[in-house]
């Protein structure tokens, strides 16, 4: 006779089941109800400054603590302007990391670079504040930007992004500290993911007389996009809200300039700058309306990137 | 090993448990600037009488939204609060050590505090009016100082603060354009400029910006040995930042006239007068429903008058003078009582 288990095993290994199933599910709601708890607070921080400023608040450069008028383009413009000039530098000189450390990097230097690339990333970021403003800018206003002037400063094209005195702080320079911290995320995951490509795929292409560049860009990148755009958006991401490397450099000044040598803002900034001594409730408010609307971007940003993944997907196998 | 190690938290646990029952321990919260010096003060006071201070520098407006929230013991902001708003959250408040605030400059071939500026000049820079350093207005109160046609680059606080406070209050005083275009906060809207975070953000854009021109905390120029400038206070004296000079600047102040201690001490009266000298204040509650405990605050406060001034100069703080002092005692036995309304001090 074979032995059966008994209802109440069974019944105990149901119940068992059952907690544990709820409690998994009550963790990922966790995550939820703190999304949903952040959102409410900041927005239920902002009425006071919406209420005030209305949709006014998004485009206008005024800044005053003084007389309580608050706009909020400036350190818009600063965030986005910073994350494209780190993503810029950042994605080309990532996708080399990543490329010579799969594909042409000796095996015996594939793990030291690698390691190295992890420890970068590691690095807190007022680190990176730091050297930024004593080793980085004193250089970049010495031969750095005088270079560039000369160069770019006269071409009716770019000229107006590079006037005004090399001071070796401001928005390019912010944008540079921030493509060198965001290089490690972009290298390392593009690393990982162009790891798992199928070598079949890869000696197939080499086997029909492509080139290294002809196969990373035919097959490795098609194969990995994926991955490739996530880690770039984990970049963009950690370029959007550094706060205290961009502080040290960007140079805080609430005006709006086309020149990149200027003194800038960004959210981040903004906020780590003014919060401790904001008084005043109108003034708060906007800070956290500030917070609000970084909130918003990241998700915009994060959203239009799944968007392109799905779009790219759709494509998959057509002729282009 | 292990076991050692278990004892020692035990004895740790233990300890903290009993140091926290003989004494409530004082809370403050507020301004970054007095903290080193309220640290200190805090140190040699439970050296000596075993009553310990906790002080948390979260900035003054933290310390303003703390005591009006009664969180804290006391609070405390390099910007007094008004009479009106003192009054509305039934608060009073005193000032406890002084600061100065020096201009500072990098300026290739100009020795230390040779360079002269009046209020007007100052403002002028700040504004972008004055944009060069040849410029006619600097150049006739520097006749014999060789200056270059380089560029003035303007270098303000980043951050809000007590020291821009301090500054934009004297240059509102100063000049009549300053005060309808920008005014006087802990931060303002620059006409022109680059900010950095905290003094020493300032005072390392100034090193490293030929040309530049910024503002920090005396002590900080001078632990840093930047080169500052002299300024021509309201008698029309060129005077230097110097401790003499700040505490000038204090005695000079008519604090008895003030209600509240609501006094700014820019641009006051006296030969030797430095013209950007500023305290920093407490904020306590008149009305205490703990005595015990306010009377803990006040006699520290009282120790450190008393005992602390050697303890402020070395950190490069202007003591209060005596004379202040006892007008903050008075305040005390007059402002500030238990809830059946008996003074404490």
């Amino acid at each position: 006779m074979s032995k059966s288990l008994s209802s109440a095993t069974t019944n105990r290994h149901y119940l068992f089941d059952r907690i544990f199933r709820y409690t998994t599910l009550l963790f990922a709601f966790l995550v939820f109800a703190l999304l949903a708890g952040i959102i409410a607070s900041l927005i239920i921080g902002s009425i006071p400054a919406i209420k005030e400023f209305g949709i006014g608040f998004v485009y206008s450069a005024e800044w005053n603590p003084v007389t309580e008028k608050f706009g909020a383009l400036v350190p818009i413009v600063g965030t986005l302007v910073t994350s494209i000039i780190a993503l810029a530098i950042g994605i080309p000189v990532s996708f080399g990391i990543a490329l010579f450390l799969t594909e042409m990097s000796p095996p015996w230097l594939r793990r030291p670079l690698g390691t190295a690339i992890e420890l970068l990333a590691g690095i807190p970021s007022i680190i990176y504040g730091m050297w930024g403003l004593f080793v980085f800018a004193p250089v970049f206003a010495e031969y750095v930007q005088p270079w560039l002037k000369a160069t770019f400063g006269d071409s009716q094209l770019i000229g107006f992004l590079f006037e005004g005195a090399p001071m070796g702080i401001g928005i390019l320079t912010a944008g540079i500290i921030l493509a060198i911290m965001v290089i490690p995320f972009i290298a390392a995951v593009m690393r990982d993911v162009f790891e798992i490509v199928p070598p079949l795929l890869k000696e197939s292409a080499y086997g029909l007389g492509a080139t290294t560049w002809e196969v990373a860009w035919n097959v490795v990148l098609p194969y990995t996009k994926i991955g490739v755009v996530g880690g770039i958006m984990l970049g963009l991401g950690r370029a959007l809200g550094e706060t205290m490397a961009v502080t040290f450099v960007i140079g805080n000044a609430h005006k709006l300039h086309t020149s990149l040598f200027m003194p800038g803002n960004s959210i981040a900034s903004a906020l780590a700058n003014e919060f401790t001594e904001a008084d005043g409730e109108l003034y708060t408010s906007s800070l956290i309306e500030l917070g609000l609307i970084l909130f918003f971007i990241t998700f915009v940003v994060l959203a239009s990137s799944k968007i392109l993944l799905s779009q790219l997907k759709k494509r998959e196998g057509k002729v282009t | 090993m292990k076991l050692q190690f278990g004892r020692t938290l035990i004895a740790a646990a233990v300890l903290s448990m009993s140091a926290s029952a003989s004494a409530a321990d004082m809370t403050g919260a507020g301004a970054t600037f007095p903290y080193p010096i309220y640290a200190k003060w805090a140190e040699a006071y439970k050296a000596k009488t075993g009553v310990s201070m906790n002080y948390q520098s979260i900035g003054s407006g933290g310390g303003i939204k703390q005591i009006k929230a009664k969180t804290v013991d006391f609070g405390a902001s390099d910007k007094p609060l008004k009479l009106e708003e003192l009054e509305k959250d039934g608060l009073t408040q005193f000032p406890t050590v002084m600061g100065g605030v020096v201009p500072i400059i990098n300026l290739d071939g100009v020795k230390e505090g040779q360079i002269k500026l009046t209020g007007a000049v100052l403002a002028d820079i700040f504004m972008g009016k004055v944009k060069k350093w040849n410029d006619p207005a600097i150049a006739n109160l520097n006749k014999g100082v060789a200056l270059p046609a380089s560029d003035i680059t303007v270098v303000h606080r980043s951050d809000g603060s007590g020291t821009t406070f301090l500054f934009t209050n004297y240059l509102t005083k100063v000049s009549s354009e300053w005060k309808d275009k920008v005014g006087s906060d802990a931060s303002v809207a620059w006409p022109v400029g680059t900010g950095g975070k905290g003094n020493e953000g300032v005072a390392n854009f100034v090193k490293q910006i030929k040309g530049s021109i910024g503002y920090v905390e005396f002590a900080y120029a001078k632990q840093n040995k930047m080169n500052y400038t002299q300024l021509q206070n309201k008698e029309g004296v060129f005077v230097a930042p110097t401790e003499d000079n700040f505490k000038a600047a204090a005695a000079n102040a008519e604090w008895d006239k003030a209600p509240g201690f609501y006094e700014i001490l820019t641009d006051e009266p006296g030969k030797a007068s430095w013209p950007i000298t500023g305290a920093t204040f407490i904020l306590m509650h008149k009305s205490q429903a703990n005595p015990a405990q306010a009377a803990q605050v006040l006699k520290f406060f009282d120790w450190a008058y008393a005992n602390g001034d050697a303890m402020a100069l070395e950190l490069d703080y202007i003591p209060m003078p005596d004379s202040v002092v006892k007008l903050i005692q008075n305040s005390w036995k007059t402002n500030i009582k238990s809830a059946d309304g008996k003074a404490i001090y």
